[in-house]
C-alpha cells in the first residue's frame, strides 16, 4: 500500500513536471505595467511573434502601474517573476541590474538599433553595459479639441501670452472647460504640468544636467517659474478640479466639454477610441516668440531579461526580436504614442502621433528632470515633485515654497559630484 | 442533607478520563488562527527588530524605532498619520456612536411602524464591500458627474458645495463621515439588542415613579447599555487605528491631498509595499505595523484594566 502510495507521489512530483516540461513549449511571461496595453500585446503583438517562432509560447502579465515597481521587485527577490521584466527608465532599473535582477544585454543582437541615447536610459553609469532593450518614449505637449478652436476662432498658441491669452478666450467664452486637468490623483499636475512645460524654463537638457552636477537649485529662477505658470493655470481648470481624477480629466475631453488636454503621447489611443471630434497638438508654448523650443520626449519603456528565468535562451530570441525594426514598426502602429527608439526609421500612419514626433525636428528633447541621478534616493523627488505641483495648483502651496521643500528634500541625501 | 454526602462519597473516587474532545474540536479554530494570526503577528513584530544591513538582513535591535521617531522625513510622515489618525477616530466617536444610540433608542421605542425596515436599511452599508462604499461616494461627491452638486442646487444650497475629497481642510472629514454612514449599523444593532434586554419591569418601575420619556433614557436605560457603548467604543477604536481600506479606495495610497487623509494604515501600505517610485521597505513597514498593534494594545489594555474594571454592572 505505502510502496504504491510512494510511487504515485514520485510519479506525481517528480516525473510529472520533466514529462510536461518535454511535451510543452517554452513559456514566456512578460511583467509589465501597461495593463491599457493587454488587448494589443495578446490580439497584435504576440501572435506576430508566435507565427515565426513556434514553440515559444508567450503571455503578458500586466499590473497596476503604481505597485508594478515594488511588486516586480519582490517577485524577482523570491524567484518568481517571469522571464521578461518590462524596465521603467533610469534609476529604477539600474538598480535592478546592480543587484544582479536583470541580465547585461549589450552584446543582444539587434542592440546595434539603438543610439546611445536611446540606450542612456538603460545603461550604466560608466556606459558600458546596457540592461534593457529600449522600447518607446513618450512626449509632452498639450492634445486640443478642434472644433472648439474653430469655434471660437483662435490660433494654436505659440508663446505663453498667447496660451494665457486663449485660455482667457475660452473661459470668457463658457461654452468649453479651458484646460482638462484635476489634482486629486496628484501625478497629472507634475507629468502633464510641471515636466510637460518646465524644459522650456529650465532649457532642457542644459537644465537638468546643472541640476546634477549641482550647478543649479530647484530653487534657482528657472525651475520655480514653470511653478508660477501652473498656479495660473488654476483659474482655467474645470470646477472642483481639487477632486477631479485622471479618468475625469481624460473623459471631460473625450466628451468635447474641454478644449484643451494637458497630454503625453501615450494618451494618442485611447483618445482616438474615444473622441468623436477632430484632435490637434501643439508644443509647451515658449516664452518669447522665436525661443528655441524644448520638449519632453522620455525615454519610458524598454524590456529587459531576469537574470534568473528559466527560459533564457527562448527569451533572448524574443529581446532580439523586439530589438528589430520589424516590431518597432508593429508596435509604433499599435500604440501610436509610444514612439520607437528604434534607430531605423518607422512609418507610422497616424496623424496625430505624427504631429507629436514632428516637433522633434525643430524643438530640443529632454527626459524628465526627476528620472536619472537625482530620483535615485528618499524622498523620492519624482513622488515630491507631484505632490508640490498639485499643492501649488490648489494654490495651498507658493511656487517658491513648492521648490524650496523639493530642493529641502533632495539635499537631505543627494550631493553632487564636484 | 444526607443525600449530598451519599452523593459526594461516591463521586470521589471516580476518575476522571482525560477530555479528548476538549482539544480535538478546538483544534481547527486554533490552528488556522495560529497559522494565519499570531504567527504572522509574531513574524512582523520579529521583522522590526531586523533591518538590511550591507544587503543582509541582521538584527538591528530597536534601531528602526529610533530612525522612525527621530528621521525628519519619517518621523513627519508619523505623526501626520497618527494625528490625522486620532482625528479619524474623534470623529467616529463623536458622530458614528452618539448617532447609533439614537437611532437604536429610536428603533426600541414600541409601535415604530417600519421599524424592521429602517433597521435593515440602516445596517445594509455595513454590508457592502467598502470598494463598493468608496466608488459610490467618490461619484456622489464627483464636482463632475456627482449628484451632491445638483441636489444642492435643488435646494438652494449650491453654494456650499466644494470638492470636499479634493481640498486639505475637509478631505478628511469627508472620509471620515463616508467611514461613519458605512458603519453606523454596527452601534444601532449592539446598542439596540442591550435596549431590548431592559427588562420591562424596570421601566415600568421608573414609570410609576413618574421617570418617563428623556429623563428614563438618560436615568435608567443610558446606564444599563453602559457596557455596550463601552464594547462599541473598543471595537470603534480598534477599527479606526486599523482602517485603510475606504481611504485606499477613495484617495489611493497617496492618501492625498498632502497628506491631509494619509492614516496610520496607508501609510503602512506605501511604506511595506511602496508605490510608484518609491521602494517597499518591509523593515520600516514592519517597524510600523508594531507601533500600529502597540497603539491598538495600549488602548484595549486602557478600556480592559481601568474602564471596564470600574463600570457597575446591572443584574436582573
Amino acid at each position: 500500500m505505502t510502496r504504491i502510495l510512494k510511487g504515485m507521489l514520485f510519479a506525481t512530483t517528480v516525473l510529472a513536471p520533466a514529462g510536461l516540461v518535454h511535451a510543452a513549449d517554452a513559456q514566456l511571461t512578460i511583467e509589465s505595467w501597461r495593463n491599457d496595453d493587454l488587448a494589443i500585446w495578446h490580439e497584435k503583438i504576440i501572435p506576430a511573434f508566435q507565427a515565426k517562432n513556434p514553440g515559444i509560447k508567450v503571455s503578458f502579465a500586466p499590473m497596476a502601474p503604481t505597485e508594478y515597481n515594488s511588486a516586480v521587485n519582490a517577485k524577482l527577490e523570491a524567484g518568481t517573476a517571469g522571464d521578461l521584466i518590462t524596465c521603467r527608465p533610469f534609476d529604477l532599473s539600474l538598480a535592478m541590474f546592480q543587484k544582479g535582477q536583470l541580465a547585461p544585454l549589450s552584446d543582444l543582437p539587434g542592440m546595434e538599433n539603438f543610439s546611445d541615447v536611446a540606450k542612456s536610459a538603460w545603461t550604466t553609469d560608466d556606459g558600458k553595459t546596457t540592461f534593457c532593450v529600449p522600447m518607446a518614449s513618450v512626449i509632452h505637449g498639450f492634445i486640443y479639441n478642434k472644433k472648439a478652436f474653430e469655434e471660437a476662432g483662435v490660433q494654436v498658441p505659440k508663446t505663453e501670452d498667447e496660451f494665457f491669452a486663449m485660455l482667457e478666450k475660452f473661459k470668457k467664452d463658457g461654452n468649453y472647460i479651458p484646460l482638462a486637468m484635476g489634482t486629486k490623483d496628484q501625478w497629472e499636475a507634475a507629468t502633464m504640468g510641471y515636466y510637460n512645460i518646465g524644459p522650456n524654463y529650465w532649457k532642457g537638457e542644459e537644465g537638468r544636467k546643472a541640476l546634477i552636477s549641482g550647478k543649479e537649485k530647484l530653487t534657482d529662477a528657472q525651475w520655480v517659474e514653470p511653478y508660477k505658470a501652473l498656479a495660473k493655470w488654476k483659474s482655467y481648470l474645470g470646477d472642483g478640479f481639487e477632486a477631479q481624477t485622471y479618468p475625469d480629466s481624460q473623459n471631460l475631453f473625450t466628451l468635447g466639454r474641454a478644449a484643451i488636454y494637458p497630454a503625453g503621447s501615450w494618451e494618442i489611443a485611447p483618445f482616438k477610441a474615444q473622441a468623436d471630434f477632430e484632435m490637434g497638438a501643439f508644443p509647451p508654448p515658449v516664452k518669447k516668440a522665436g525661443d528655441t523650443c524644448y520638449i519632453s520626449d522620455h525615454n519610458d519603456i524598454g524590456l529587459g531579461l531576469n537574470a534568473k528565468g528559466k527560459n533564457q535562451e527562448a527569451a533572448k530570441k524574443f529581446l532580439a526580436w523586439v530589438a528589430s525594426p520589424e516590431f518597432a514598426e508593429l508596435y509604433a502602429n499599435s500604440l501610436p504614442g509610444f514612439f520607437s527608439l528604434n534607430s531605423k526609421p518607422v512609418k507610422m500612419t497616424d496623424g496625430l502621433a505624427q504631429e507629436f514626433v514632428s516637433w522633434r525636428q525643430n524643438c530640443k528633447t529632454t527626459i524628465r528632470p526627476s528620472a536619472a541621478i537625482v530620483g535615485r534616493g528618499q524622498p523620492n523627488l519624482d513622488l515630491e515633485m507631484w505632490r508640490v505641483s498639485a499643492n501649488v495648483i490648489n494654490g495651498t502651496q507658493t511656487p517658491e515654497q513648492a521648490a524650496a521643500e523639493t530642493q529641502k528634500g533632495l539635499d537631505s541625501w543627494y550631493k553632487p559630484a564636484k | 442533607m444526607s443525600d449530598t454526602e451519599i452523593a459526594d462519597i461516591e463521586a470521589a473516587p471516580v476518575k476522571r478520563s482525560t477530555r479528548w474532545h476538549i482539544a480535538v474540536f478546538l483544534a481547527p479554530a486554533f490552528l488556522v488562527y495560529t497559522a494565519v494570526m499570531i504567527l504572522p503577528l509574531i513574524e512582523t513584530l520579529r521583522l522590526s527588530l531586523f533591518n538590511m544591513v550591507e544587503g543582509q538582513l541582521a538584527f538591528v535591535g530597536l534601531n528602526n524605532f529610533k530612525v522612525l521617531f527621530s528621521d525628519p522625513r519619517l518621523s513627519a510622515d508619523f505623526w501626520n498619520a497618527l494625528s490625522n489618525n486620532v482625528v479619524f477616530f474623534i470623529i467616529h466617536m463623536l458622530v458614528q456612536n452618539p448617532v447609533g444610540i439614537a437611532i437604536a433608542a429610536m428603533l426600541s421605542v414600541p409601535n415604530l411602524r417600519f421599524a424592521a425596515f429602517y433597521r435593515s436599511a440602516i445596517f445594509v452599508p455595513t454590508l457592502l464591500s467598502f470598494v463598493i462604499v468608496g466608488f459610490i461616494w467618490k461619484l456622489i461627491l464627483s464636482p463632475i458627474w456627482g449628484i451632491a452638486p445638483g441636489l444642492m442646487d435643488l435646494v438652494g444650497l449650491k453654494s456650499f458645495f466644494a470638492p470636499w475629497l479634493g481640498k486639505p481642510d475637509t478631505a478628511l472629514l469627508a472620509v471620515s463621515l463616508i467611514s461613519v454612514w458605512q458603519y453606523v449599523g454596527i452601534p444601532m444593532m449592539l446598542i439596540y439588542a442591550a435596549l431590548l434586554n431592559i427588562p420591562d419591569e424596570v421601566l415600568e418601575a421608573a414609570e410609576c415613579d413618574g421617570i418617563t420619556g428623556w429623563s428614563q433614557f438618560w436615568k435608567i436605560k443610558l446606564p444599563l447599555i453602559l457596557p455596550s457603548i463601552g464594547i462599541v467604543s473598543v471595537l470603534t477604536f480598534v477599527g479606526n487605528f486599523n482602517a485603510f481600506d475606504l481611504i485606499y479606495t477613495v484617495q489611493g495610497a497617496l492618501a492625498g491631498p498632502n497628506g491631509s487623509t494619509d492614516i496610520l494604515g496607508t501609510l503602512l501600505y506605501r511604506t511595506f509595499f511602496g508605490f510608484q517610485n518609491q521602494m517597499g521597505d518591509r523593515s520600516m513597514g514592519a517597524t510600523i505595523a508594531a507601533v500600529m498593534f502597540l497603539i491598538i494594545l495600549a488602548g484595549v489594555s486602557l478600556y480592559l484594566f481601568v474602564i471596564q474594571r470600574r463600570m457597575r454592572r446591572y443584574q436582573f
